[in-house]
């Protein structure tokens, strides 16, 4: 089915984008518009939905060259709801960025940068053309890179330095791999590679090739042992823009791979040993650097790696079930890491303090806030019947079905050590009095008016409805998740929808 | 970079290298060229005017901030893209007037497009250069 629409989420965060720069100095002219734009997507994320999930595979073809010699965007529900929930995380931070962001950060570009990343976050889900996926990682990385040293503090531009280095050299590894792949095939669109892949007899020079995938993405993705740039450069900016990257950008790498391993590179014995082998390790160092650190954005940053490690073992077991709960874990976690960064920014805002033995007391201050920030934290956990629960199941199932039983005691750790890291962190920062020294640390929270504090608290409360509905409505997700992972394991009517075959 | 030779020279060179990157930008839908190159060239003239000149007058001659370019080029790129979608057509499909114009040739909206990029380059090629000469001088 040929569908303009699909493109609009990318075209509008550019239009906004641009009315924004036209607003450089005019801060809240820039709030406004922002805001607006963002509920825009998130209506016309919830449009293309509906249309995927109605009527199937969408696909344009971008002035008008066929497939596969232009470069196709192709909506499949799985694109289409990582649309939504980027959209959704959009909404959420952007609301928050109004008041979370420095003034001065607003009046160097904060607004228009955070829309042309959130530009490059859907071109990277729509797109059906190897080549058009890594111009939107390099656009992702740019724009990230501007915001994680927008203010230029000494340890932002530090771990800016880390940051772009190894992304950039992750590019190089993603080009050279889409250079021997062109080599080898002729193609760069991903419908007429799946084919092509598959019909090349020279199976050793495919897997090179899909491990150098692999690696790029593994290093976007911040899987074992390509992640330490991650908690080295991801405390440093502003909360907002820590959930947008712990959210968004780390999944974006888990979208390729789930997308170039199901479709291109089916995975065989090798590959999936190489998956299985690295999600161990991811699972089991994350969650081992999530417990010996004390600075609660430090932690969750190794959060996301340990949570990554669950993502890329679905994909190595490769059975229909392992890849329902990967999927799942995906959607759950890109709503519940964006909302433990905004979360910590609160946190930071009412106690002055990151580090969780230095606070304390929240519960006796803010007890109706607690108990919605516990919603999340216990999500993350994965308490039934919140949302981290139920992914859980299916890939500990596919664990015993798959006979992986190294990989599901490391699933099992990782659940207790992020049981333990989260039950600290809640007893420390809301269980615990208020330190003394804690006390003289000035409240900012309880000093701003009521919109401000609606801006900051909304957004949270927002993101944490969403992850109680992917908890409670689990049979929804499930569905969606399931008719996806069908999509994935049976690549025709993708093939067919692009390439018209 | 004071010297007369220079300042007489870039006083003559400025208009024709403009002339010769609208050349180039005209060029650039069938032949070598386009939006990008003549861009580059642009701002190259009026880097060299600068050099000549000095920064302040060409910021005055100027008028307006370069930065002020790259919002315009970017709406008028990404206009030119979403035209043919209001027809029902795909973005970015290249749409043609029927009738050629005299001297410039058949118009479609991919010229609009690489006015668009010309206009972008310019603006970030001055914004950055004008930006590391003024703090170079300070």
């Amino acid at each position: 089915m040929i569908s303009n629409t699909i493109i609009l989420p990318v075209l509008m965060h550019m239009l906004i984008a641009v009315l924004l720069i036209f607003f450089w100095r005019n801060v809240k002219a820039q709030k406004i518009i922002s805001v607006a734009g963002n509920l825009l997507v998130l209506g016309l994320g919830i449009e293309i939905f509906m249309l995927t999930w109605n009527n199937g595979i969408q696909t344009t073809q971008a002035g008008a060259w066929r497939a596969p010699f232009g470069i196709t965007f192709v909506a499949d529900v799985f694109s289409s709801s990582m649309v939504l929930l980027t959209a959704i995380a959009g909404t959420a931070v952007g609301l928050f960025s109004t008041v979370g962001i420095r003034r001065e950060r607003m009046k160097y570009g904060y607004f228009p940068i955070y829309h042309f990343l959130l530009m490059g976050l859907n071109g990277a889900f729509l797109t059906g053309d190897i080549f058009n996926l890594f111009v939107w990682f390099e656009i992702i990385i740019i724009a990230s890179f501007v915001l994680m040293t927008l203010g230029g503090r000494r340890l932002q531009i530090g771990a800016g330095i880390k940051y772009v280095t190894i992304n950039l050299l992750a590019s190089v590894i993603f080009l050279t791999a889409i250079g021997i792949l062109y080599g080898l095939t002729g193609s760069l669109n991903m419908a007429d590679l799946s084919l092509k892949i598959a019909a090349i007899e020279n199976r050793g020079l495919v897997n090179v090739t899909a491990m150098l995938f692999f690696t790029s993405f593994g290093i976007k993705s911040a899987v074992f042992p390509l992640y330490f740039w991650l908690p080295a450069s991801y405390h440093t900016p502003p909360s907002a823009i820590t959930a947008i990257f712990g959210g968004l950008l780390t999944k974006v790498g888990v979208y390729a791979l789930i997308r170039t391993f199901t479709l291109i590179f089916v995975p065989d014995a090798f590959t999936t040993n190489v998956l299985l082998v690295v999600a161990t390790g991811t699972l089991l160092t994350g969650a081992l650097g999530a417990l010996v650190k004390k600075d609660i954005r430090k932690l969750f940053s190794y959060l996301i790696v340990c949570h990554i490690g669950y993502m890329i073992a679905g994909l190595g077991m490769f059975t229909e079930i392992a890849i329902v709960g990967t999927l799942f874990y995906l959607f759950h976690d890109m709503m519940a890491k964006t909302n433990l960064f905004l979360i910590t920014g609160l946190m930071t805002k009412i106690r002055g303090s990151g580090y969780y033995k230095d606070t304390g007391g929240l519960y006796k201050d803010y007890p109706r806030l607690s108990l919605i920030i516990a919603i999340v934290f216990f999500s993350v956990v994965g308490v039934p019947p919140l949302s981290g629960f139920w992914p859980k199941i299916y890939l500990f199932q596919a664990g015993l079905g798959t006979g992986s039983y190294i990989l599901l005691g490391a699933m099992i750790i990782a659940s207790f050590i992020t049981l333990y890291v989260m039950a600290k962190c809640w007893s420390e920062m809301f269980w615990k009095p208020q330190p003394e020294e804690n006390k003289k640390e000035p409240d900012n929270f309880s000093k701003m008016n009521r919109w401000d504090k609606t801006w900051m608290v909304g957004p949270i409360i927002m993101l944490a409805f969403i992850s109680l509905y992917i908890g409670l409505g689990a049979e929804k997700i499930m569905m969606v998740s399931k008719h996806i992972a069908g999509e994935l394991m049976d690549t025709g009517p993708y093939i067919k929808a692009v390439l018209g075959k | 970079m004071k010297t007369i030779i220079l300042k007489v020279a870039s006083n003559y060179l400025l208009p024709l290298l403009l002339l010769f990157s609208v050349f180039i930008l005209l060029r650039g839908h069938y032949e070598p060229g386009g939006g990008f190159v003549g861009g580059l060239i642009a701002s190259i003239a009026f880097v060299l005017h600068a050099f000549a000149n000095g920064l302040k007058t060409t910021q005055k001659f100027l008028k307006y901030h370069p930065g002020v370019a790259i919002p315009i080029g970017l709406g008028l790129s990404l206009f030119a893209g979403l035209l043919p979608m209001f027809a029902g057509l795909p973005f970015m499909k290249s749409l043609f007037f029927s009738q050629p114009l005299p001297v410039i040739g058949t118009i479609s909206t991919a010229l609009v497009f690489d006015i668009g990029v010309y206009l972008v380059v310019v603006g970030v090629t001055l914004t950055i250069l004008f930006t590391i000469s003024e703090t170079v001088n300070d």
